[in-house]
């Protein structure tokens, strides 16, 4: 009983000293720089350089893509998460900056189409060796 | 007829695989119109070409129909596109904003010297911030922004009179009624 109420005291104590701490507190936690680095590169090669052919964000010298690049691991130390990050990326250059083409209503049938292709492939070889069977 | 058919379906594919590819191969997907259309121009908060202590916010685009061209002094084609941007300036119809993208604010400022100041204000943009907001992959591009601060028009690439005349004067017209 005493003790619980101790705990109480306690814990408004904390409470209250530490609420207005909180506010002052930086909103985005602290990462490490080698942890910014890291995932900086993470989602560098699922950004595509706009000015190049085919070249992700991490691979490219292109001054737009090292200028990217900056803003990528400005915004991870923000707290933005690598999502966060890449969405932000996409509503400002479309699907185009992502170099994997994301699945969605306008390009199903490009993920669909080697599956179908290989499906197509296999009933015309049944049909053919059944064929010589007969 | 079946059986003839049957003969050409190889070339008849053969002509399908050719249109599917002719199509999806001319289309240059970095042409792709801007999907920041009809959006809000994106908050800034950056420093004028003359400037380096001055903010210039996103407000300065309320209340009225603003150009914002996207240049730099390492950009051949602007040099070609900056008489146009003289002439419309000429025409009193928008703000002129510049975005400086890239640039040493010296050799900015020397270019405009060299080729005259179409430009109400001046931003300075020296680390692509304003430029990934916009999307912008290349200089010159040139935006227009309605009253409410919405992006109504995107240009890439050099805007010529034919463009002023035909396509951005008629829409700042019709711009005009709208508010």
């Amino acid at each position: 009983m005493i003790r619980q109420g101790l705990t109480a005291i306690i814990l408004s104590v904390f409470i209250t000293f530490s609420a207005p701490a909180q506010e002052t507190m930086p909103e985005a936690p602290i990462i490490s720089e080698q942890e910014i680095e890291k995932r900086a590169r993470v989602v560098g090669r699922a950004l595509r350089c706009v000015v190049c052919q085919n070249q992700s964000i991490e691979d490219s010298n292109a001054s737009l893509a090292e200028d990217m690049r900056t803003l990528v691991r400005a915004r991870i130390r923000d707290g933005q998460t690598n999502e966060e990050v890449i969405d932000y990326m996409q509503s400002r250059y479309g699907d185009f900056v992502l170099l994997e083409p994301p699945v969605q209503t306008n390009t199903y049938l490009l993920w669909a189409a080697p599956f179908l292709l290989l499906l197509a492939g296999l009933a015309w070889f049944m049909r053919l060796s059944r064929r010589k069977q007969s | 007829m079946l059986k003839a058919l049957k003969g050409l379906s190889p070339l008849i594919i053969f002509i399908g695989f050719i249109a599917f590819l002719a199509f999806g191969l001319s289309r240059d997907p970095a042409k792709l119109d801007s999907i920041l259309i009809d959006q809000p121009f994106p908050d800034f908060s950056l420093t004028t070409l003359d400037n380096p202590d001055a903010q210039v916010t996103h407000e300065i685009l309320n209340g009225q129909i603003s150009l914002v061209n996207v240049f730099g002094s390492w950009c051949v084609a602007c040099v070609q596109e900056h008489p146009n941007l003289m002439q419309i300036d000429q025409t009193g119809r928008v703000q002129m904003i510049g975005i400086n993208w890239r640039d040493d604010r010296d050799k900015g400022r020397k270019w405009l010297n060299r080729y005259g100041d179409p430009y109400d204000v001046i931003l300075f943009d020296g680390d692509s911030q304003m430029a990934v907001d916009l999307g912008v992959t290349g200089a010159p591009e040139t935006f227009i922004v309605d009253q409410a601060g919405r992006i109504r028009y995107k240009h890439i690439g050099i805007v010529t009179a034919d463009d002023w005349r035909n396509t951005i004067l008629p829409l700042i017209n019709r711009l005009e009624t709208e508010a």
